[in-house]
């Protein structure tokens, strides 16, 4: 099998797994026609290799009756010589509650989305957390009011299938 | 030897929560590194109290009844030096963590076994400690939830321990540090007991529940009287906590219990699935309600405690520790840690499956 081939089978097995983890290598198989083992030994490799980070399940909390609080927050940052930003985004990422820490272009921007229970509980580790260290001059704080899709999952209410059941 | 899983370990696999360990390197940042006050930061004393008010209802005085000391390890001896006269005797149920009895004798004084069975999870029956009270008993050392047993006690089980102790009127000094690892019922603190307050030692700290084990840290609540001779010896010897330590316990107490809470949850999903593994296997293991040991019996393997361990590792690579180092009544046990990632348990339930078949 030539390396290309290899890379291709990879790709669509990956495209698969990304829509639905929960796939199965057997399944993957017979949609790629490959043999079961050889999806399976390419999964491992990707996972090993950190092509697949993580499966995770999308939960909608608020329907499961525990609402939580989300925050984008713009974080002006000094960048350093020989670290660039990359200090004060650790200082940042290792905390639990922070779901994601970017450095964005356009402004000397860090973008942190933070997760908490309460409004308050989030403004306070803004506060007392991020605004606080060394070489950040500012925080912006933006609540999550509503959201429409995330990260490709549609929150608000898809039309049915509008085709009918039998047509001409 | 390559690829051994072990489970002989007492400690967390957890690294210390990020917002603890941020706010002590802070500290060193802004240039704190002083000595402290001898009973140590009197906010972080203060944060004690609340803890231990909101928990167990207990009413410590921040001023002069907390001691923060390196570890309770250091608070146990410091304690055992406080109260102990050459030849005075100690009970101290069995197994146990390994400590006790050696600081006991630093101390100058006589350690006295009690022992506790598996046909009572391990529990602590009052009559084997009335029986082996003497006039020179001083003290009674109890700890739940158990390292090596994972065994917990409940209320009345306590107290019927404590009115042995007011009955001959023993000091009791309680090792509770996997008090936030219990799982099936809310940890009973010997200190909230009617009878106990003035006689108890309570001594807590925060190595398992904010995984906290390298930074030595931990506490001793106890009538004034007591605190007052402990320091007495504490000032002299350490002096005071190590002031990074005391301020990142102070910072795990505010705002850790999330992060606590977390590990503690995932402890209680391992300890599920490794001890019904154990089961499984044949290596009966009634379910611990406490700290992160499971403490089986090999008995049906035909092996002791010790040759199991030696084999187990020998030919499977899995190690384990022989029950007996902690008392008599481990012989015939082993101590397996599953503070370790649920694939590496799993992994050692299986090797550990096929050792057993194969003997």
């Amino acid at each position: 099998m030539s390396r290309e081939h290899d890379d291709d089978l990879r790709a669509k097995v990956l495209h698969i797994l990304e829509k639905d983890a929960r796939v199965t290598p057997d399944r993957i198989a017979a949609m790629v026609g490959a043999s079961e083992d050889h999806v399976r030994a390419l999964v491992e490799a990707c996972e090993r290799d950190g092509l697949i980070r993580s499966y995770r399940t999308r939960v909608d909390w608020e329907k499961a009756g525990e609402p939580r609080v989300f925050a984008f927050l713009d974080v002006a940052a000094q960048p350093e010589r020989g670290r660039g930003y990359d200090r004060i985004a650790e200082r940042i990422f290792r905390y639990p509650e922070v779901h994601s820490v970017y450095l964005v272009s356009g402004s000397q921007d860090l973008r942190v989305v933070v997760e908490g229970r309460t409004i308050q509980e989030v403004a306070t580790f803004v506060a007392e957390k991020v605004a606080t260290i060394e070489g950040v001059r500012g925080t912006t704080t933006h609540f999550l009011l509503k959201k429409y899709k995330d990260d490709g999952d549609l929150f608000v209410d898809d039309p049915a299938d509008p085709r009918l059941a039998v047509s001409p | 030897m390559d690829d051994v899983i072990s489970l002989g370990v007492g400690e967390p696999d957890f690294v210390t929560p990020w917002r603890v360990r941020e706010a002590a390197i802070w500290s060193l940042e802004k240039g704190l590194t002083t000595y402290t006050s001898n009973y140590g930061l009197l906010a972080l004393r203060t944060e004690i109290a609340r803890k231990h008010a909101e928990r167990y209802d207990q009413n410590y005085d921040p001023a002069r009844e907390i001691l923060v000391t390196v570890g309770v390890s250091e608070a146990l001896d410091v304690a055992f030096r406080a109260l102990l006269d050459p030849g005075d005797e100690v009970l101290i149920p069995e197994p146990c963590y390994v400590s006790y009895g050696p600081c006991v004798r630093f101390a100058g004084g006589v350690p006295v076994p009690v022992p506790t069975r598996a046909a009572n999870r391990f529990r602590v029956d009052p009559d084997d400690v009335a029986a082996r009270v003497t006039p020179r008993t001083k003290a009674m050392l109890l700890s739940f939830p158990c390292n090596p047993t994972g065994a917990v006690m409940g209320r009345e089980g306590l107290q019927a321990l404590v009115d042995l102790a007011v009955k001959h009127d023993l000091y009791v000094l309680s090792d509770e540090i996997y008090d936030r690892l219990s799982y099936d019922a809310p940890h009973v603190s010997v200190a909230s007991l009617p009878g106990a307050a003035e006689r108890t030692i309570l001594m807590n700290g925060f190595s398992k529940a904010y995984a906290m084990t390298g930074w030595r840290i931990g506490y001793a609540c106890a009538p004034a009287h007591v605190i007052e001779m402990m320091m007495k010896i504490h000032q002299y010897t350490m002096l005071c906590a190590p002031i990074t330590a005391q301020l990142g316990a102070l910072e795990a107490l505010k705002r850790g219990d999330r992060d606590a809470d977390e590990m503690v949850a995932d402890y209680d999903r391992r300890r599920r699935v490794f001890v019904g593994g154990l089961n499984e296997i044949g290596l009966e293991c009634p379910l611990p309600g406490g700290a992160f040991y499971a403490f089986p019996s090999v008995e049906r393997t035909g092996l002791d405690g010790e040759s199991f361990a030696e084999r187990l590792l020998k030919e499977q690579r899995v190690l384990v520790v022989p029950g007996g180092v902690f008392g008599e009544g481990g012989v015939g046990h082993i101590r397996c840690c599953y503070a370790t990632a649920t694939e590496k348990l799993v992994e050692a339930l299986r090797r550990m499956k096929e050792f057993v078949s194969s003997l």
